[in-house]
This record gives structure tokens, sequence and C-alpha cells, in this order.
């Protein structure tokens, strides 16, 4: 039995990357916060470099709370349309027209350590991805992956894929 | 509330760096309350094809809100941090809309502030967004 010669891995990763650039580069209040994701495989980092304007207390100093809660939010947003995307992207289909942003339903974040005036990373794992709704907890840490800043637990509305594979929320 | 009150609680929150990048403005503190709205910015935009903003946003807004309302309560202590918040968000909110936020800290203990807080955009009584939230009250080394 043979199988197809693979592509040249260039071409793959070049792929990968311009979909996760264009599915993150179509919000602008990701550009606004400033987040960036890096990419091994299908394994997503999300990234919160330092700012001086995402400082929420002064004294401390300390990031803002809601700008962690935000970040927690965009990295669980942009991993469920990870997950979507990427099986289009494996079956060698440019990905044209990106699927519609889930819709968060609730998210509940546990602030376990002051943010520090640093970086910060996050990684989200779908735990139950449905038809309609999804689960997701996220994490983001600083310095230290096993002292995580904040944790969160999310319920979310997928989009509904329609026949001419466009896709709705409604 | 004095109104010199509210007009240092304004400040105060204005000069917070995250909260002056998202234009939060303060207009009532008092009793555990507080009220806080945030202008439609292009910037703040979650949903290119809607212009809807972006949930992320309207949580920094409700977290701040939270906080005040913690800080103005008549047994509150030198500062507070949240500890929990859940968000839920009921709709999306009408783009070009300025987003209110309206926090009550409803019960204090000597170190737990309880808080609901409510996000609307003045279009119906249906709330854009709700949470509940638990801070901590910092007292020094009493």
């Amino acid at each position: 039995m043979s199988r197809a010669k693979p592509e040249p891995i260039q071409v793959v990763k070049e792929r990968r990357d311009a979909a996760l650039s264009a599915l993150v580069a179509r919000v602008p209040y990701i550009s606004f916060m400033g987040f960036e994701f890096e990419r091994r495989g299908d394994e997503l980092t999300a990234v919160m470099p330092y700012r001086p304007d995402l400082i929420g207390n002064p004294a401390l100093p300390a990031l803002h709370g809601g700008a962690l809660a935000a970040f927690l939010e965009v990295t669980a947003l942009i991993t469920l349309s990870w997950s979507m995307v990427w099986p289009k992207i494996e079956a060698g289909e440019t990905v044209d027209v990106l699927p519609k942003f889930p819709k968060t339903i609730d998210l509940t974040v546990d602030y376990l350590r002051s943010g520090l005036p640093r970086d910060a990373y996050a990684r989200a794992e779908i735990t139950r991805a449905g038809r309609r709704y999804a689960s997701v907890q996220v994490e983001a840490w600083q310095d230290n992956r096993a002292r995580p800043t904040v944790h969160a637990t999310g319920h979310f509305l997928m989009p509904v894929l329609m026949p001419d594979n466009r896709t709705s929320n409604d | 509330m004095p109104a010199d009150r509210t007009e240092i609680a304004r400040q105060f929150i204005a000069s917070l760096p995250h909260c002056e990048a998202l234009g939060m403005v303060l207009t009532t503190i008092g009793a555990g309350e507080a009220e806080i709205y945030m202008p439609y910015s292009e910037k703040l935009i979650g949903d290119p094809e809607s212009g809807v903003i972006h949930g992320g946003a309207v949580s920094a807004l409700m977290d701040t809100c939270a906080g005040a309302s913690v800080m103005s309560h008549p047994n509150a202590g030198l500062a507070t941090a949240t500890l929990d918040l859940r968000i839920d968000y009921m709709r999306a909110a009408k783009p070009g809309a300025t987003i209110t936020a309206h926090a009550i800290c409803y019960h204090m203990t000597r170190a737990v502030g309880f808080v609901r807080v409510s996000a609307t955009d003045g279009t119906s009584d249906v709330p854009v967004a709700a949470a509940t939230g638990a801070f901590t009250v910092e007292r020094g080394n009493s």
C-alpha cells in the first residue's frame, strides 16, 4: 500500500499559521488588548504582553482583574474556534470563510493570585464540545506554570453549521 | 453621599490605568453601591460583523464597579481584590450604546464582600450581563 507523498512542512505550517492569524486578526478588541497566540501543532498558548495600561491597582501594582478575565475569555473563544477550523486545515482546505465565533453564555473566574506586572500566558481545555454547547476550562499563569494566576470555567453557545458551510448562532 | 466624596471616587477610578484605557466614568457611589459607565468604542468590538462590544470589556467594567461598591460600603477595609466573579452574558449589547454597570455590595463580613452587579445598554430592562462576586477585604494588621 502506498500513501500520498506528504506536503512539505513549510506549506503545512504556513496554512496553519495563516488560518490562526486570520481568526485572531478579525477581532478589534484582541488587538486593542495586545493579545497574541502561539501555536505548537494544534495546541494554542495565548500571551498577554505586559503593558502599563493593563494595571488595575497601581499601589501594588497588580493587573486589572477585568483584563485577566478578558484574557481568559478570549483564550477560550479562540481555542473553541480553532477546534472548529483545525480539521478543515488538516484536510487541506484553505479557510476562506471563517466560522462565526461561539457566544459566551457564562464565565466563572477564580482569582488565585494577584496579577504581576509581567507577561501572562493562558491555555484553554475544551472539557466538552457538543453541537450546541461547549464547556471550557482556561487557566493563566505568569512566571511559574505551577502557580496559576487565574482560572475560569465557561459555557459557550456554538455557532450552528448551515448547509452552505456558513455558520450562525441563531 | 456628599458630592466631594463622589468626585474623589470618580477621580480614583479614572486614575486606574486599565479603567482609563477603557474610558470608564464613575457617576454614583455610596453606602455599598456604585454606578460606572463605559462609552462605546470601535476598539472594543468583539464581533466584527455586528459591531457588538466584546464580553471581556463588559467583564472589566463589572469587575471595577463591583470593587467600587465594596470600597464604598460603610464597613469597608483599606483595599479590596476580586476573589471570584461569575458573569452571565444574557444578550448582545446594542452596537454604539454606552454600557452602564450598577453594583451592590449586599453583604460585608470582616474578610469578604459579597456583590451583585448588572450591566445595561439603555435599550431594555433586561441587562446585557449580570455577575455575582466575592471580594477580599484588606484591613491592615488588625
